[in-house]
């Protein structure tokens, strides 16, 4: 039978499989039908992983056998994902795979393990369908960085589909996969969830391990999933999240049943009494486009008619967020990626003269331009006489943010701002000033430099573009339960259809 | 505050990047750009705040000191762009020059 992947959600697949509606190995035949139809468009995947995907699934179906023989409801059995086909960004290792980061200097390198987090979805079940498209080493907010070419937005192909994770927003967006994992350091889930229309989920750094996770900003990364639902977002949480012993910076905070927390929030009165912030400092900031500034009022809005109590906060050191980033950020990022020296993976430079000349050599060939950028600002944010100009006043404005945050959560449970200033600009609109491009993130930026969680969550078209809008909800540290339950709650009032119509007729 | 050509060509060294002399001119306006709009960070008044230098409050994490497994020797060298097998192989670095230098 023909399955159409992109309008079914992960609960409905593994359930049609357990039901023997169709075997697990149909759907990876449609989703690999679905990437052949539309990849050559979109190019949300750097390498397709069709071996691992269709091992994955016969060993679904043989469980769901193995479940029949034995008089065993297959429903009772199978794991959470079992049969969902699964985008992960190319930053993780995953064995049977290259893990470019989108970075020529990393084209050859071969997985030697599997990060904990890819692991755990593929124990849950799930159908690996190949590695996607990023800016290189998620530096930046439209994959334009990356060295292997440009994701198109699958609203509109003359679009960006937003970034660092742009193909793991991509392949959910178009149907190739039903669920993904990216990573965010300052809003590279959330702002392309936004750009894509769909949901998009950080959680609280040391939520879910970060183990094989190639690193950028080692106090601000963090994996989390994309989907086409606020629950499938929750049920790829539940199986990623929790402690690692190979990650000493995950937490040992207990995993509460995300999916459950997602059902209550959609169910009639399921945020009665929550209390809900709007941030409305941040969202009278200047270059936030009028139909996403709206996006957001109507969510506040919608919120007080599902019956939660709404009202106004304010976040004022948020606004220093964007320059502590783009000194922590570069300054952590100089230093993971000291690492690429042309020594024990990667690509090297030819014939060096001595072992400084191969470094130098080695990096400048091997980095993209922003990449040089980054690691120069951090570099130099580091260096002699400049460290406590830079480096460690954006600490200390870090602690201010905090604090923000600190105050907001004694009065509210959640908070809401516009994930991104607009909906998904034009391939090249932003790409020859960095400045320009760094302002996406003003929204986002200050969730990672807490720490504490945040979702995007399609707010519908926008009223002026024509084109997928999303509402950030921010939650406390490691309350992703009831931020779940807030998005799930919100999805519903909107009611949002996350297929992009352009797909289905190519 | 300004960053002169000079310093960009000693940041380029610090960050082991070959840079051209094009390559330092067309960063050196970016990273002057990029400093021109964080530069506000320095006049904020955070005398007596603590930094943060990590979001969580987090203690030690210990585990027990036990061998475990880790990459075998093939998979550490799989990926290396020179080896002779056991070792990378990267240009001398210490001593006079051999027969191949």
């Amino acid at each position: 039978m023909s399955i159409d992947i992109s309008s079914l959600n992960a609960s409905a697949i593994r359930d049609s499989i357990a039901r023997g509606d169709f075997s697990a190995r149909e759907v990876a035949d449609a989703a690999f039908a679905r990437v052949e139809s539309v990849e050559g468009d979109v190019h949300a995947f750097l390498q397709l992983a069709p071996e691992l995907a269709y091992d994955a699934a016969d060993r679904v179906d043989a469980s769901v056998v193995a479940a029949r023989a034995d008089g065993v409801n297959p429903a009772d059995v199978l794991p959470a994902l079992a049969g969902v086909p699964a985008g992960i960004k190319d930053n993780m290792n995953l064995i049977g795979t290259n893990t470019t980061c989108g970075s020529k200097i990393l084209e050859p390198y071969q997985s030697v393990y599997t990060c904990s987090a890819v692991q755990r979805l593929l124990d849950a079940g799930a159908l690996p369908v190949g590695k996607c498209n990023m800016d290189e080493f998620a530096f930046g907010s439209s994959t334009e960085n990356s060295a292997f070419g440009v994701t198109h937005n699958p609203w509109d192909l003359t679009r960006v589909p937003g970034g660092s994770s742009g193909g793991s927003a991509a392949c959910v967006s178009a149907g190739e996969a039903a669920v993904s994992l990216g990573s965010d350091t300052g809003g590279s889930i959330r702002q392309p969830g936004a750009f894509t229309g769909t949901v998009a989920l950080k959680p609280t750094y040391g939520r879910v391990s970060r183990y094989g996770c190639v690193a950028f900003g080692s106090s601000l990364d963090q994996i989390g999933p994309f989907g086409k639902t606020v629950e499938d977002c929750a049920l790829v949480l539940g199986a990623i999240a929790g402690q690692d012993p190979m990650d000493a910076t995950s937490s040992d905070v207990g995993v509460a049943d995300y999916a459950a927390a997602a059902r209550t929030g959609a169910r009639e009165g399921g945020v009665r009494g929550l209390r809900v912030g709007i941030v409305t400092d941040l969202l009278a900031m200047d270059g936030c486009a009028e139909e996403v500034r709206a996006a957001t009022v109507r969510a506040a809005e919608l919120f007080a008619e599902l019956g939660a109590t709404v009202g106004e906060v304010e976040l004022p050191s948020a606004q220093h967020g964007l320059s502590a980033y783009y000194i922590i950020g570069p300054a952590e990022a100089s230093s993971n990626l000291a690492r690429f020296d042309g020594i024990r993976y990667g690509a090297r430079a030819e014939d060096p003269a001595d072992v400084l000349d191969l470094y130098m050599r080695s990096r400048a060939e091997g980095f993209g331009p922003e990449t040089i950028r980054r690691v120069m600002l951090g570099t130099y944010a580091l260096s002699a006489g400049y460290y406590d100009a830079y480096y460690g006043q954006a600490q200390k404005a870090r602690t201010l943010i905090k604090r923000d945050f600190a105050s907001a959560f004694e009065d509210f449970d959640v908070l809401l701002t516009p994930t991104a200033p607009s909906a998904a600009f034009k391939v090249g609109e932003k790409s020859q000033d960095p400045m320009e491009m760094y302002l996406n993130d003003i929204f986002t930026i200050p969730v990672n430099l807490a720490g504490n969680c945040a979702i995007s969550v399609p707010a519908g078209l926008g009223v002026d573009s024509g084109l997928p809008v999303g509402v950030q909800i921010i939650g406390d540290y490691f309350a992703e339960d009831v931020l779940l339950r807030a998005a799930a709650a919100y999805e519903g009032a909107v009611g949002f259809d996350s297929r992009p119509p352009l797909v289905g007729s190519l | 505050m300004s960053i002169s050509p000079e310093q960009v060509r000693h940041v380029a060294l610090l960050a082991r990047l070959a840079l051209s002399e094009e390559q330092i001119a067309s960063f050196g306006e970016d990273l002057n750009s990029i400093l021109g709009h964080i530069d506000s960070i320095q006049q904020l008044d955070l005398e007596g705040v603590e930094p943060t230098a990590h979001p969580l409050e987090v203690v030690n994490a210990m585990r027990e000191d036990r061998v475990r497994p880790g990459l075998s020797r093939e998979d550490a060298l799989l990926n290396a762009p020179a080896t002779d097998g056991t070792a990378f192989l990267i240009p001398q670095i210490v001593g006079p020059g051999g027969d191949e230098a």
